[in-house]
């Protein structure tokens, strides 16, 4: 009551989830880079660098599906293209590395990326200007997903595209993209993208340190978006939304200019896979158009089915489960990897469509201490989807 | 239509459909429809199915367009060119035939969306219940009968409550004409009675129009009668003078 701030934190920590995602998570970024570069590398506390690039990225990941379950479990619009808004901040990003290289490029050229001399480019095309500065590359980060989820989000919901049909174009929007992208002419590297990054703000991107503080970044981004769709979820807002999501045309016979409540969440939903995309890049050293494919989409959307959608913490485990198990038996079994992932979704989707959080006992933390709210928060039947 | 109604007054008159007609592949549902209802008036309208009743409401809460005619409401405002929100800010509430709450949200909650104020998005990030308004859902829960249940997701809900509890949504809105389809549908006779007194309540201070099959509901209602037939009035009245007329009754017994 006494301030804004008394709201927030209970929306965030006022139950056993919370508090045990955001602890787990700080915890994380503290004691990984510590395990990592402290601790040397015969103890058995050790924490290899590979294990922490592997596990850097499954944040950017997580952070990803959270973005996907935001819209996805709270609101019901099934976005099959969020790997687009992935990638453009990855783009951005790789973008802002590539001007990092300077004359250490093999051409030596200050001016221009080496794909743009490679191309007989003569100088840098207006749309890359300003990504020199890390600042306005930031913004970018954020801008550019947002600025397209805005536009693209506002034709489709304005003319009340829902269900299958909005699937289908947003899965077709990523696939233009990744058309386009492709090309040599757009100017982003076409088929190689951008690679053979050298230092971020100064740091040189295969140091131990670097790394140490890319994956602090990325967890602590993680705990931040969960932060932020943890208030978002709980305010009236995200109650307006679940209502859409089962009962679309009644909100609207409530007053509810439903396109304005779905615009919101989709916009913030962008940006977040925007800054997923920007960790993502300088952890893994190159974007290409690849991150445009209409697959990676429809990973993500297993990923959060994995966990259990419309949790929020459930995202963040379906991601980094699936993605472990992806590493793991891309190594062990590669050729059947790719059936084992579809395979995991028909198992879902039959025996556990709630996901791993709303099915396995251990996972369902909240429930005891003051969870009422969150409990709520939680849908109590799965199929909602068809109703009007 | 003249026969049926004296010439709308326009200063009390809050609705006034004007040769409405829609047609679905072809199909006439509503057929040149003319009535009008008065401010606070509480008016039942009867007919056989696929009369065209829901498709009228439809037409009043901009879910269906006409292809001809006007819907005026409050004595000025062409309902025809706005859509569902704005006609829901303008102060028309519906119910549904088929009762449509939010299942996955307790019932204090359900009510607490329909909460009339402020409809914007970032308004309702910070949102928070005054005390007063706690209070009005409180209350609003005591006239549903649902307090027992507030905690409960309306999935849950018995049909009869679920209407119910769409009936309380509705008041929550604090509209000025209110569309009730078929509120009685699922309710047992006591319950049923309860309605009729409720929506008698409410009328008065608002308009309040019943759709419903149900003649001992209707009856209860004690009011004024539009029977709608093949998407036009056929008669109007109180309910013995409709239920005497031979055309009505052919309508109803003629088939
Ligand atoms: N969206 C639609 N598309 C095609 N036909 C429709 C549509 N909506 C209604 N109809 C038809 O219009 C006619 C009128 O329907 P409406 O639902 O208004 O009847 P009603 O009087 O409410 O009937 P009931 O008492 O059964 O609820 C029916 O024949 C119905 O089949
Ligand atoms: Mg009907």
């Amino acid at each position: 009551m006494r301030s804004a701030a008394g709201p927030i934190v209970t929306a965030v920590l006022g139950d056993a989830t919370g508090r045990i995602v955001v602890g787990l998570l700080v915890a994380a970024a503290v004691a990984v880079p510590v395990l990592n570069l402290m601790v040397p590398a015969g103890s058995p506390l050790h924490v290899p660098p590979y294990v922490v690039a592997l596990i850097g990225k499954y944040l950017t990941f997580a952070l990803l599906a959270l973005s996907v379950d935001l819209i996805w479990g709270f609101a019901g619009i099934l976005s099959l293209g969020h790997g687009a808004f992935f990638a453009l901040g990855g783009y951005a990003m790789g973008m802002h590395l590539m001007r990092q290289i300077g004359t250490r490029g093999v051409y030596g050229n200050a001016e221009l990326p080496d794909f743009m001399v490679f191309l007989n480019w003569k100088e840098l095309p207006w749309y890359w200007y300003g990504f020199d500065a890390f600042p306005f590359a930031a913004l970018m980060v954020v801008l550019v997903p947002g600025v397209l989820a805005l536009v693209f989000g506002w034709f489709a919901f304005r003319s009340r595209v829902t269900g299958v049909y909005l699937s289908i174009i947003t899965q077709a929007m990523t696939f233009a993209l990744m058309l386009a992208f492709f090309r040599n002419d757009m100017g982003f590297g076409g088929n190689n993208g951008l690679t053979d990054f050298k230092d971020i703000l100064g740091f040189n991107l295969q140091a131990g340190g670097t790394r140490a503080v890319l994956f602090a970044a990325s967890a602590l981004a993680v705990a931040g978006a969960y932060a932020l769709c943890r208030v978002i979820v709980a305010s009236r807002l995200g109650r307006v939304l679940l209502a859409v999501r089962d009962a679309e045309g009644r909100v609207r016979f409530l007053g509810y200019r439903v396109e304005y409540y779905k615009l919101f969440v989709f916009v913030v939903s962008a940006m977040l896979a925007g800054i997923a995309g920007a960790l993502y890049v300088p952890q893994v050293g190159i974007i290409n158009p690849g991150e445009f494919a209409p697959a990676n989409s429809i990973e993500i959307i297993i990923w959060v089915a994995v966990g259990g959608r419309g949790s929020l913490h459930g995202a963040i485990l379906g991601a980094i489960l699936v993605n472990f198990a992806k590493t793991y038996l891309t190594g062990a079994i590669p050729e059947i990897w790719l059936f084992a992932l579809g395979g995991l979704f028909v198992a879902v989707t039959l025996f556990l469509p709630k996901g791993i959080v709303g099915t396995v006992p251990a996972f369902k933390f909240g429930g005891a201490g003051g969870g009422w709210r969150w409990r709520r928060l939680v849908p109590a039947r799965g199929r909602s989807e068809e109703r009007p | 239509m003249s026969e049926l109604h004296a010439s709308p007054q326009k200063r009390d008159t809050i609705l006034y459909l004007d040769g409405v007609s829609v047609s679905f592949d072809g199909f006439k549902a509503l057929n040149n429809l003319s009535f009008y209802v008065l401010a606070g008036e509480l008016r039942a309208v009867i007919g056989p199915n696929g009369a065209g009743k829901t498709t009228m409401m439809d037409v009043v809460t901009g879910k269906t367009r006409p292809d001809e005619g006007q819907v005026v409401f409050n004595g000025g405002v062409d309902l025809t060119a706005l859509d569902e929100a704005r006609i829901a800010n303008l102060g028309i509430g519906r119910k549904f035939q088929k009762p449509t709450v939010f299942d996955t949200q307790s019932v204090f909650d359900n009510l607490e969306l329909a909460l009339a104020g402020s409809r914007g998005v970032f308004q309702s990030l910070g949102f928070r219940l005054t005390p007063e308004q706690r209070l009005r859902i409180d209350e609003m829960l005591e006239t549903v009968g649902l307090t027992e249940r507030r905690a409960a997701l309306a999935g849950d809900l018995s049909h009869g409550q679920k209407q119910w509890l769409e009936i309380g949504m509705l008041l929550m809105q604090d509209p000025h004409l209110l569309l009730v389809d078929e509120p009685a549908a699922g309710m047992t006779d006591a319950e049923t009675e309860e309605t009729a007194q409720l929506l008698k309540r409410i009328a008065g201070d608002r308009s309040v129009v019943v759709v419903e099959h149900d003649m001992e509901f209707v009856r209860a209602l004690d009011a004024r009668v539009t029977v709608l037939h093949e998407g036009s009035v056929l008669a109007e009245g109180s309910l013995a003078t409709v239920q005497n007329d031979a055309r009505v009754v052919e309508v109803y017994l003629g088939r």
